[in-house]
């Protein structure tokens, strides 16, 4: 006896989402909320509508940049961001060569994406307050050319995590390649001080900035809702990584059975296959089935 | 409405970070609960 061959590798019927394997009384769907998930995800709402408030409508108008100025309450959180996506990622990448365990490597992946987001946002913004600014959407200036390099390496991160060999060879390449991150991350930042760019330079100095009054409330609602905003979808997007793993792995141990049916071994098969689907209905089986991934 | 000038570009520039971060959420959501279908709940260490 083999897995039934009309059920998806977890054992859910396929065709309806695996709604109706769940037994009666009980509910497969699933989420990656949790009450504090929702509290923070009601913060951001809130910041964000405070973010609106301030930034578009009781913030004065800039002296020099006029309205534009209300772009950088999105774009200067929105790298500030980019760059703890980018820190994030390291220490995680770091941890993942360090201890080997899939939370670190997760979380690696998840914060790398999120930062891609980041960056896709700081560019965008920082084009289009260019555009009135500096006459173009773009120049080949220090602080705009090093980022776009930042983003470059995000791109390829993500697509090297996304290769199909062995996933601990895929992650370890991964790890190293997210160690240049920060170091990545230290050049955007400083090439405005190394190199004569055409950017500014830093809005906010330790405890000098170069804005006050309302846009330096403003600016600091950006931080606060762009910093929730954030945090929420890491920990969705770290939830959803992870099980992203626990399917991988649960494709193996059904992979593995069907090998051992073929070779002839169909007790190790049924046990595999029954205790893979023990496992998917949520019934307690201390036994692991099919051995350890590869 | 709200008088500003370079009006279209902040448009632009808010609209289109909030669509690519709502477009990214409903996705990590979606994903979450196909997910969330496929695997025992107690892997779900956080529900």
């Amino acid at each position: 006896m083999t897995a039934p061959a009309s059920t998806s590798p977890t054992g859910a019927p396929d065709g309806d989402g695996g709604a109706s394997a769940a037994p009666a009384g009980r509910t497969t769907l699933g989420h990656t909320g949790s009450p504090a998930s929702r509290v923070l995800g009601a913060l951001a709402l809130g910041s964000v509508a405070l973010l609106v408030m301030y930034g578009l409508v009781w913030s004065p108008p800039d002296a020099e940049m006029a309205d534009s100025v209300r772009l950088m309450y999105i774009h200067v959180p929105a790298a500030s961001f980019l760059y703890t996506g980018c820190f994030i990622t390291t220490v995680a990448s770091a941890m993942w060569l360090r201890r080997r365990t899939p939370g670190w490597d997760a979380l690696a992946g998840a914060s790398a994406e999120i930062a891609l987001l980041f960056a896709a946002i700081t560019l965008g913004t920082g084009s289009l307050w260019g555009r009135p600014t500096w006459g173009t959407y773009w120049t080949w200036d220090a602080r705009l050319t090093s980022t776009a390099l930042l983003t470059a390496l995000l791109v390829g991160y993500l697509a090297l995590r996304r290769l199909d060999v062995d996933p601990t060879a895929r992650s370890t390449r991964a790890a190293v390649l997210g160690l240049l991150l920060v170091p990545n991350v230290i050049i955007v930042n400083r090439s405005v001080e190394w190199w004569r760019s055409l950017h500014q330079r830093s809005t906010l100095v330790k405890l000098d900035p170069t804005i006050e009054g309302q846009m330096l409330v403003a600016l600091m609602v950006g931080f606060l809702a762009v910093g929730l905003v954030f945090t929420w979808l890491l920990v969705h997007r770290f939830r959803v990584a992870w099980l992203e793993y626990q399917s991988e792995r649960l494709d193996l141990d059904l992979a593995l059975a069907e090998r051992r049916a073929e070779a002839g071994h169909p007790r190790e098969a049924v046990e595999a296959a029954r205790s893979s689907d023990r496992r998917h209905h949520g019934v307690a089986d201390t036994r692991r089935p099919g051995g350890t991934p590869a | 409405m709200i008088a500003m000038t370079h009006a279209g570009y902040i448009a632009a520039g808010w609209g289109g970070a909030a669509a690519v971060i709502g477009v990214y959420a409903a996705w990590v959501l979606r994903r979450g609960r196909t997910l969330s279908r496929q695997v025992p709940p107690e892997e779900r260490r956080w529900s």
